[in-house]
């Protein structure tokens, strides 16, 4: 198969048929990548919810150059021969990106000071770049009473975006989906309906795909700030997922177990709960290194960071 | 979320309707029926989807529960919570506003002694808002079951009242019977 | 007299049962065409008849069945959208419950040009007694030989069968309907891949609207051209419009697509005028999604041109100064009407009905109704009518159905057109009306 070649930004790659836009940028990297709240490559049918990538197609291919008479979102809209895209370079996709950031905003909690996710918070990183300075709601938000769904993960409800993502892990990382959004429009929420406890080998990687604190890891609630812990690439022999993750320890203390990320904030693999939840000393791990950290990141604040 | 105490079964009546139902739609496609069973499910049970009920509907058509929750949630004909033994809709979109839809809630508000989403402390009427019932020509307009009432006045309102308590109205039947 | 395609007979007694109906010539288009017409011939008319989707996009149906994926070794689908719930519109209602054979007719027709083999119509949950009454036609139907196995000797099978919803306008939205059908919410899904590559259950298929579906037997017996003659420019043949709000004779009304508005509105064949001899102040044409217009742009357009009810002409002048012709739905609205008041119920609307599935919507929707709420209240301020504008910019085009645009068309045209109403109850600190 020939490959497409696709500009982005004024910068040109090309790509394999197939290919979205969002995947295409991230082929490159760097600035020309889209945000993506909602989207996550390793779960199939994620994206195009959030709006958050939305970005302009100047030039639809090489074929029909008419640009797309709306903005598309990057991660469903596949990439034909000589598409042109702007994403910063559109003055209008970024108006649409501060737009989408607001509404994201209207009716979260910004309770970022008690959130455990603060410093690894995509909606954090989102409104840091595309938020405006003030908000222009004076309207009452959406309150919910955060849950136990399951004794070791918190729903937060108030601080979800409704990206679907912990839903998806549901239904295709476990073996049974207990919990889904129930509701419709603003009243939409994550639920399960009836208390039920979320009981799965797997379940708690809806924690480390929820791009907010909406879904939080109980045994590591309110331990500490997450820059000022210090993350360590670690393995063990697992009989149910490939062991590896990273430990956060604070001192001698290790506080959480995670999935290791790559730098959009995905898991390279999906890990069990017994790694995630009941193995909670070091004893247990084999201590790889200190874990990289991007430099501009919140949690390289307090310590090294060596890229 | 309230819970039925005793697990809900069909009779074999209505058993062989659902099946009949479920046939419409290609072989594992039975979720299909999903929304036609819930009709009948929410009518079997006193006008509201009991989780117990939503659970059997789950087992008839062999999802998981949470697929009949999600689906119940979404759709606004589906009283997830108990209701009176008649359910009152008055549509109050704007074609029914226009001709006095707010004159009909009120007069429903004042002759039950209930705001819409309440229920009367004897049961036997629901009050709730609706939105579009696509009968605009002839606003404003209420639904009670399958029925339509519409052209209404604050006397029509007062004739169907006092015919609904004459009659201990019931407006959850099987639509399908 | 204007030709009548839809509503010729509505008035006949008993009209729904199938043997008045076919005693009227009902049935007739479907042997001839099962007789003289290959499925593609049949399509072929359709594209020639010019009929455009009567739902509310408007789209060619000719030019809809042609994409349908012919090369898939799945089965086909056709399905009726008869999830009418747009404000202002209750044709579909009308005809369904009083020519229910007309639409199975219909759908049997399009189901042979598409060579589907089962197809379903997908009626909104309120309108349960009207599927019954479907339900009982369809048998009819089959106990004539017109649906099931080989029907009339053709070799040609199809069943039909009704699904009822349970309360979502969005299901009127093709992808959710489809995603309803399968027994989910309403989630609109994500386009492409549009349905007539990966429509039901994953197959090609084909969602049509009951009124352009109901208006395929007059096709098919008076050809294609005698449909294309009705009308004006690329608005051929007729169109029913659901008429409410402040008129005297509200009602369903077959009309010849290029009569005048002012004509619609006035003429006693029609509307008979404004309730109490009141002064017409707005209109809201085409259900409650397209521009609210000003009584002044209703009648001509900004180039003084008399106004028509046409696709075209509706539209004229763009969302400055025209409007669309929609589903159909012709709300009017007398000078005792509060605007915003009008407006707070359709953006009520709107908040109830979005899927909550992308974020511009969900947010979106329900904020602009809080904000109206306040304005209406009495509590708003100047600045949240600039804001307003604002939000419906940016909910517009940014979602993923056109819920978002619908929501967002009536508050910036409300905002344009009626500015000084809204600035009003900001002055006054209360609804003037």
């Amino acid at each position: 198969m020939p490959l497409l070649k696709v500009t982005i930004d004024n910068v040109e790659v090309e790509v394999e048929a197939g290919t979205t836009i969002m995947n295409a940028a991230r082929q490159v990297g760097g600035h020309i990548v889209p945000p993506a709240m909602c989207y996550y490559s390793k779960l199939e049918g994620s994206g195009g919810k959030c709006r958050t990538c939305l970005v302009r197609v100047a030039q639809g291919s090489a074929k029909d150059p008419r640009p797309m008479p709306k903005l598309v979102a990057s991660c469903r809209t596949l990439v034909q021969d000589g598409m042109v895209v702007e994403n910063t370079t559109s003055p209008e996709a970024m108006d649409s990106r501060q737009a989408i950031t607001e509404f994201l905003l209207i009716n979260h909690p910004l309770d970022c000071p008690v959130c455990d996710q603060a410093g690894e918070c995509h909606l954090q990183d989102l409104s840091y770049v595309h938020g405006l300075e003030e908000t222009r709601t004076v309207e009452e938000r959406r309150v919910f009473k955060p849950i136990d769904i399951g004794d070791k993960i918190k729903l937060h409800m108030n601080r979800c975006i409704l990206c679907y993502r912990c839903v998806m892990v549901a239904d295709q990382i476990t073996d049974k989906r207990v919990h889904g959004i129930l509701g419709r429009g603003d009243h939409s929420e994550i639920s399960t309906h009836i208390l039920k406890a979320v009981d799965n080998d797997f379940s708690g990687n809806m924690i480390d795909v929820c791009p907010v604190g909406a879904l939080t890891d109980n045994t590591f609630r309110f331990k500490s700030r997450v820059w000022f812990t210090k993350p360590f690439d670690a393995h063990r022999n697992c009989t149910k997922c490939s062991g590896k993750v990273v430990l956060w320890m604070k001192g001698e203390e290790l506080l959480r177990v995670t999935g290791r990320k790559d730098k959009y904030g995905e898991l390279d693999e999906f890990i069990c709960n017994d790694c995630r939840f009941d193995h909670k000393a070091t004893a247990d791990w084999t201590i790889e290194g200190p874990r990289a950290i991007e430099r501009h990141s919140v949690i390289s604040q307090n310590h090294y960071g060596k890229q | 979320m309230q819970e039925n105490s005793k697990v809900p079964e069909f009779n074999s009546e209505t058993l062989d309707l659902i099946a009949q139902i479920i046939k419409r739609y290609p072989e594992g496609r039975q979720k299909s029926a999903l929304l036609p069973v819930l009709h009948i499910a929410q009518a079997e049970n006193q006008g509201w989807l009991s989780p117990g009920m939503m659970d059997y509907v789950a087992s008839l058509l062999q999802i998981e529960p949470i697929e009949v929750y999600e689906v119940a949630s979404f759709y606004s004909m589906y009283n997830l919570k108990p209701v009176g033994k008649c359910v009152i809709e008055v549509c109050q979109t704007g074609p029914c506003w226009l001709k006095g839809a707010e004159n009909i809630v009120a007069h429903f508000e004042s002759r039950l002694g209930i705001k819409p989403g309440e229920t009367t402390a004897d049961g036997k009427f629901t009050l709730k808002t609706v939105e579009c019932l696509a009968a605009c020509g002839t606003a404003p307009v209420i639904q009670v079951g399958t029925e339509y009432h519409e052209s209404l006045t604050t006397e029509k309102v007062d004739q169907l009242l006092d015919q609904w308590k004459a009659e201990n109205k019931i407006s959850h039947k099987n639509p399908y019977l | 007299m204007a030709t009548k395609i839809l509503l010729n007979n509505i008035e006949v007694p008993g009209l729904a049962n199938f043997q008045v109906y076919r005693e009227l010539g009902g049935y007739t288009a479907l042997e001839k065409a099962l007789k003289t017409l290959t499925p593609d011939e049949l399509t072929d008319e359709v594209k020639k008849s010019g009929v455009r989707g009567r739902g509310g996009a408007g789209f060619p149906t000719g030019m809809k069945w042609g994409f349908i994926d012919k090369q898939s070794e799945k089965p086909r689908y056709l399905v009726c959208n008869f999830d009418e719930s747009e404000p202002g519109t209750f044709k579909d209602h009308h005809l369904g419950e009083f020519n229910p054979h007309l639409l199975i007719e219909g759908m049997i027709l399009g189901s042979y040009a598409l060579g589907v083999k089962d197809a379903y119509i997908y009626i909104r949950g309120e309108l349960f007694y009207v599927m019954k009454i479907l339900d009982k036609a369809i048998q009819e139907a089959y106990a004539n030989g017109f649906l099931g196995d080989n029907i009339l000797g053709s070799g040609y099978s199809l069943n039909l069968y009704c699904h009822p919803g349970a309360g979502a306008y969005i299901c009127g939205e093709e992808t959710a309907l489809l995603e309803s059908l399968e027994g989910k919410r309403g989630n609109p899904r994500i386009k492409p891949p549009f349905p007539a590559i990966v429509g039901l259950y994953g197959c090609p298929t084909v969602v049509n609207n009951v009124e352009t579906i109901a208006a395929l037997p007059w096709i098919v017996n008076n050809g294609s051209e005698a449909y294309a003659a009705i009308g004006i420019g690329n608005s051929k043949g007729t169109k029913l419009i659901s008429a409410c709000g402040h008129i005297n004779k509200p009602g369903i009304y077959e009309i010849e697509l290029g009569l005048p508005v002012e004509e619609f509105i006035y003429s006693d064949e029609y509307c008979g005028g404004i309730i109490n001899g009141n002064k017409l102040k707005a209109v809201v044409a085409g259900g409650s999604s397209v521009p609210i217009l000003p009584a002044e742009l209703i009648l001509k357009t900004a180039a003084g041109e008399p106004r028509l009810m046409s696709y075209e002409s509706l539209a004229d002048g763009g969302f400055k100064t025209g409007t669309m012709l929609g589903s159909g739905g012709f709300i009017v609205m007398d000078h005792t009407t509060c605007i915003v008041k009008n407006l707070l119920t359709f953006a009520r609307f709107y908040r109830h009905e979005s899927c909550g599935q992308c974020s511009p919507c969900r947010e979106g929707t329900s904020w602009m109704e809080k904000i109206l709420m306040r304005i209406e209240g009495g509590q708003g301020t100047m600045k949240d009518i600039d804001l307003l504008v604002n939000i419906a910019k940016h909910v517009e085009g940014n979602t993923i159905c056109p819920l978002g645009d619908a929501a967002a068309w009536p508050v910036a045209s409300a905002i344009l057109h009626f500015r000084e109403e809204f600035e009003e109850h900001v002055k006054l600190q209360k609804c003037p009306f």
